[in-house]
């Protein structure tokens, strides 16, 4: 038995944004996939909770001035289906494949993956190697926050009470761009992240690679970018000693702890030798771009 | 908190209920006496309580049932009946697929699921479409068995249409 709250359905956005207040004790309520689980564990005590879930407002993704605009209550089985995604968002396309499970896929939305401020949210690095900012509105105030200062340590972001995650954005990225995640989980399917990691690069047509982006899941209070890792790599040739350098800093980028599902020194240990594969396999493809 | 009066269309019956917010549509479904729908662990890991919510299969103790007011739902009872029941229910007996039974109506609605979208699986796809389903009798090869078998029958029947 779930406990005691209060439950209203607003039928419009700005009928939601009105009900939102400055008290953390109303929450929106989506897809439930997590929120549903920590009320009946007593780990959040909401009196109020908003039904955003089946607001036309926030479903669908669309085109906007050069931009992938993805409304927050879109499920992560619509990201996975959905062709502007496959196209301009390959690595968070990846990531759909593999999040959680068929059912959870089908009600869990993108924004309350993001909301939910997880270490291990497997939306999240791809979206931080697409650049992505979060949408966020009040009843008086807009805002968009990159997506690497939104969460700001483990089930923390910088969301007001008030606020609802409105959308999810990205610039196109320009063409030749490739995006792969992977995810190592205790299991293949239904499993939290040991840890995540997304690599974004643009091949271009001199055989060379630019724009190079990698981001990493569960091994920091936060989703994170391997900023020094990115630094060697810009406008290098992606040769083995520069990848196995790069893979090295990406893996010192880490605060990774151990838990349940893994030990410290073995996600560092994993994170290197995954960062090396991803590369070395893009590399391949560039070179055979070039050929 | 305040009940609300909601309508649940399941199985193409409307029903008329008063529920208090905290209901899960799980709840509410077996309370309605649709016991094809199971409890398992409440919590999204096991898929006992699978159903189509608005066509698509989703864990039912995931979802309010004042959120389901007016969709469309369907338990595996909705699938098929004893003279006449769903392929993917004659081939769960046909293969031995239910054991103690727990999962069956999850697992048959995960499956349907898939076929609706892709009538020609491989074992690889069938595993990952039961992926959110638990069979603690572990009879994972019939069940994939029986997805198989029922892939085959139901394109046979139309390709002899």
């Amino acid at each position: 038995m779930l406990p005691e709250f209060e439950l209203l359905m607003p039928r419009t956005l700005p009928e939601a944004l009105e009900m939102m207040d400055e008290s953390s004790r109303v929450m929106p309520l989506a897809g439930g996939t997590n929120l549903l689980v920590d009320l009946r564990g007593r780990l959040s005590r909401p009196q109020t909770l908003i039904n955003i879930g089946g607001l036309d407002e926030l479903r669908g993704v669309r085109v906007e001035d050069g931009y992938i605009v993805v409304g927050s209550a879109a499920t992560i089985a619509d990201l996975k289906r959905n062709a502007l995604i496959a196209k301009h968002g390959q690595a968070l396309r990846q990531a759909a494949t593999v999040f959680a499970n068929p059912l959870i896929r089908n009600r869990a939305t993108i924004g309350g993956n993001l909301a939910y401020g997880s270490p291990a949210a497997d939306a999240a690095p791809p979206l931080l190697v697409l650049g992505a900012e979060v949408e966020l509105l009040s009843k008086d105030t807009k805002r968009t926050v990159p997506l690497e200062e939104f969460i700001t340590g483990v089930r923390k972001t910088v969301r007001h009470p008030r606020e609802l995650i409105t959308a999810i954005r990205w610039p196109i990225p320009p063409e030749g761009s490739v995006g792969v995640f992977r995810k190592l989980g205790l299991r293949k399917a239904d499993a939290i992240s040991v840890l995540s990691i997304a690599v974004m690069l643009r091949h271009k047509d001199t055989g060379d690679c630019d724009q190079l982006r990698i981001a990493l899941g569960a091994v920091a209070p936060t989703p994170i970018r391997a900023a020094a890792a990115e630094d060697l790599l810009d406008g290098r040739p992606l040769t083995p000693e520069v990848i196995a350098q790069a893979a090295q800093l990406a893996s010192e980028a880490t605060q990774a702890i151990g838990d349940i599902r893994g030990s410290a020194a073995y996600r560092k240990r994993v994170i290197t030798a995954l960062v090396q594969r991803l590369l070395t396999n893009l590399a391949k493809d560039t070179k055979e771009k070039k050929h | 908190m305040k009940a609300k009066a909601i309508t649940l269309n399941v199985n193409g019956r409307q029903h008329q209920v008063t529920l208090f917010p905290n209901v899960t549509l799980l709840e509410a479904l077996r309370d309605l006496n649709y016991t094809d729908v199971k409890n398992g662990c409440e919590k999204g890991d096991c898929g006992a309580c699978a159903v189509e919510l608005n066509g698509r299969v989703i864990n039912s103790c995931l979802v309010l049932a004042w959120q389901a007011d007016g969709a469309r739902i369907l338990t595996n009872a909705g699938l098929g009946t004893m003279e006449s029941p769903h392929p993917l229910q004659e081939a769960f007996a046909d293969a031995g697929a239910v054991q103690c039974g727990y999962c069956t109506s999850g697992m048959i609605m995960a499956a349907k699921a898939l076929l609706d979208e892709n009538p020609n699986p491989s074992e690889t796809e069938i595993r990952e479409a039961i992926s959110g389903n638990l069979c603690r009798c572990t009879g994972y090869s019939q069940i994939i068995n029986a997805v198989q078998m029922t892939a085959e029958k139901m394109m046979q029947q139309k390709a002899q249409e």
